[in-house]
């Protein structure tokens, strides 16, 4: 146990080597556990879960780090869905072919113009994550610029995705309309009915999740990040501190938007389809819960929140068919209501609990609303009425 | 560096109109370089107006010229990236983040992209310089919510010099504050207006007797009086308007 305790300590000391240990952890559940551990079935659902915790990645940085209420990554998600199974729709009709679907259902004579360039790999697959983020860049600076923000932002966002799915929807026979693209079933050549692809592609989808919590890390803790977070909070003594927060906020949307596209892009081999009521405003709202409950401001917190809610979704939808979206309503009200760092502010509360056993009785010990590991409370008051925690005292503040 | 000795704060005509209401009225207000200039006057003179005007929040006509280039018209954050600092009423730090992450943001405006995705690594000169000066080294790994309030005002004066300022405009900053941290917030000023030019808006009479080099007063977004304190307290008008309003600033003439 002093082993334990003592290792315990030296990684609180020094998050370098906490960020190492983490990692290398996460690699072994990810590549060693869960394949050992889950049936074939399972580690498919795996594969479907960590895609959506790639979306709730990108979400973390954006609403958490950011403050920008993302309620239409469904949009992002959907176009690197979709430009990956046009490519794999193509692929997997052959040369010169149309898509089943087309021929089935449009009675179209010949390939629309705007699919053709996803017969190559080399445009289709960076597509996936390029034009998720020209997209977001073209509406960012659109929004940004005119300081749309808070609930119109989210409003706007959310209004996206609805009219997203209903452009796919109203042109089925280039989209394949409701029912999406379907029956792919093959990954640039490999048969995805086959477990032994199928876990390549969970290896490939777990592997992309380390990285971009790498890359989510790196842009948390850079100068870029602590910029976010005071943008955030005080959007406008950014602003005449000379930045342009507009741009600031830009930023953390496109990376987002590029990660949700790259979520769609792996979604596709992962769960063999992509449709529009994977990306609407349903979904669209469902990655937004994850990220809240496991704690948006929080590296991992979007991560295991994404996981934990759509495993959820699965096991008590197979137990009670019809009663989890009542169930995943009241678990965001509740996470919302009473908890709003998420459950990764738990261990931050409890940890405070015990440093001071005896609460400061008063007005000033309600949990703070902000997002993020909270504030220790301090009364904010003049500082005549509160002993200053330091020895800074006033009269040093002379020079 | 000719530019350099003369900039100061050269306001011209200021005229800002809120849907028809006029919050300030053909303001001139000249502060050179050195000078700490108080601004005062009744509630809704239109003194904050001025200062919202000059860093761009407010819509304004007029003429404010600084350095070779005109403010009025331009974005606010292109009007700081000019060297126009200012403060608000109410603190505003960053409050989630460190003394030294919040100085550290406000000396980087003029940062590339690939200076700003890299970590911070050790702490900037000038960072560390503002530090000292306004006496928060031993306080720069603490979360700037937990400071004192005047501690956090402080940390917004630190702020405006990392962001090497060279027109600072304060709103009320020792508002709320205890007497000694006014005379060290005063001390401060003294310090760092020597080579910029300062202009605080301020209801404290005491601090304005014992810092202010030169006084402007305003009254229903006009210049009522301008001058040095007891030029200012010796004028009729000004006595006028104090003496009709608030009780705590009608103490000003007793004051020569």
């Amino acid at each position: 146990m002093s082993a334990v305790g003592g290792l315990s300590e030296a990684l609180t000391a020094r998050p370098k080597l906490r960020a190492a240990a983490g990692f290398a952890l996460g690699a072994v559940v990810l590549f060693g556990v869960a394949p050992l551990v889950l049936s074939d079935f399972r580690l498919n659902l795996l594969s479907k879960y960590l895609c959506f915790a790639i979306v709730a990645i990108g979400i973390g940085l954006a609403w958490g780090r950011g403050g920008l209420l993302t309620l239409g990554q469904g949009v992002f998600f959907g176009l690197g869905g979709y430009a990956m199974a046009m490519h794999l729709k193509l692929a997997d009709a052959g040369p010169g072919q149309m898509p089943d679907f087309m021929v089935l259902y449009g009675q179209m004579d010949e390939l629309p113009a705007w699919w053709a360039p996803f017969a190559s790999p080399w445009f289709a697959v960076p597509a996936a994550v390029i034009l998720p983020m020209l997209v977001a860049l073209v509406l960012g600076l659109l929004v940004f610029r005119r300081r749309i923000r808070g609930a119109y932002f989210a409003i706007l966002s959310q209004a996206l995705a609805g009219a997203m799915a209903i452009l796919l929807i109203g042109q089925q026979a280039t989209t394949g309309g409701t029912n999406g693209l379907t029956d792919i079933d093959a990954f640039f050549g490999y048969d995805l009915e086959d477990p032994v692809n199928q876990r390549t592609v969970y290896v490939l989808i777990a592997a992309t999740v380390l990285a971009l919590l790498w890359l989510a890390r790196q842009l948390i803790q850079s100068r870029y990040g602590e910029l976010l977070v005071a943008c955030r909070d005080a959007e406008e003594r950014v602003r005449f501190l000379g930045y342009d927060p507009a741009t600031v906020k830009l930023v953390a949307y496109v990376v987002a938007a590029g990660m949700a596209g790259l979520a769609g892009a792996l979604f596709v081999p992962a769960v063999g389809i992509i449709s529009p009521a994977l990306i609407g405003i349903v979904p669209s709202l469902q990655f937004v819960i994850g990220v809240a409950v496991g704690g948006r401001a929080t590296l991992l917190g979007p991560v295991l929140g994404a996981v934990a809610v759509a495993w959820a979704q699965t096991a008590l939808s197979e137990e009670f068919p019809g009663g989890w979206i009542y169930l995943q309503g009241l678990l965001f009200v509740v996470v919302v209501a009473f908890l709003p760092g998420g459950l990764a502010s738990i261990t931050g509360i409890l940890r405070r609990r015990a440093a001071a056993p005896v609460p400061t009785a008063g007005p000033g010990t309600t949990p703070s609303d902000a997002a993020g590991p909270p504030v220790p409370d301090l009364d904010p008051e003049p500082a005549d009425h509160v002993p200053v925690p330091t020895p800074a005292t006033a009269t040093e503040g002379a020079p | 560096m000719i530019d350099q000795i003369y900039v100061g704060l050269d306001v011209r005509d200021l005229r800002v109109v809120f849907d028809g209401f006029v919050a300030v009225d053909g303001v001139d207000l000249s502060v050179s370089r050195g000078d700490l200039r108080f601004l005062i006057g009744p509630n809704g003179a239109g003194k904050t107006t001025v200062v919202d005007a000059i860093t761009g929040l407010a819509r304004a006509s007029g003429s404010v010229p600084f350095g070779e280039q005109e403010l009025l018209g331009r974005k606010v954050h292109q009007i700081a990236r000019m060297g126009v600092g200012r403060t608000f009423q109410t603190s505003t730090v960053f409050e989630e983040l460190t003394v030294l992450q919040n100085l550290d943001i406000a000396a980087g405006a003029g940062r590339g992209p690939l200076t700003m995705l890299r970590r911070r690594h050790g702490v900037p000169e000038v960072v560390e310089q503002a530090l000292e000066t306004i006496s928060l080294t031993r306080l720069r790994d603490t979360t700037a919510g937990v400071l004192a309030h005047g501690q956090k005002q402080w940390l917004e004066i630190g702020m405006l010099l990392v962001q090497d300022v060279r027109l600072m405009l304060l709103d009320e900053p020792v508002a709320g504050m205890s007497a000694d941290e006014r005379d060290a917030t005063g001390e401060l000023l003294r310090l760092v207006g020597a080579d910029r030019t300062v202009v605080i808006v301020e209801h404290d009479m005491d601090f304005l007797r014992k810092f202010a080099h030169s006084v402007t007063v305003m009254h229903e977004g006009k210049v009522l009086s301008e001058g040095t304190v007891a030029q200012v307290q010796a004028d009729p008008r000004v006595q006028e308007v104090y003496l009709g309003a608030a009780a705590d600033v009608s103490r000003l003439p007793e004051v020569v």
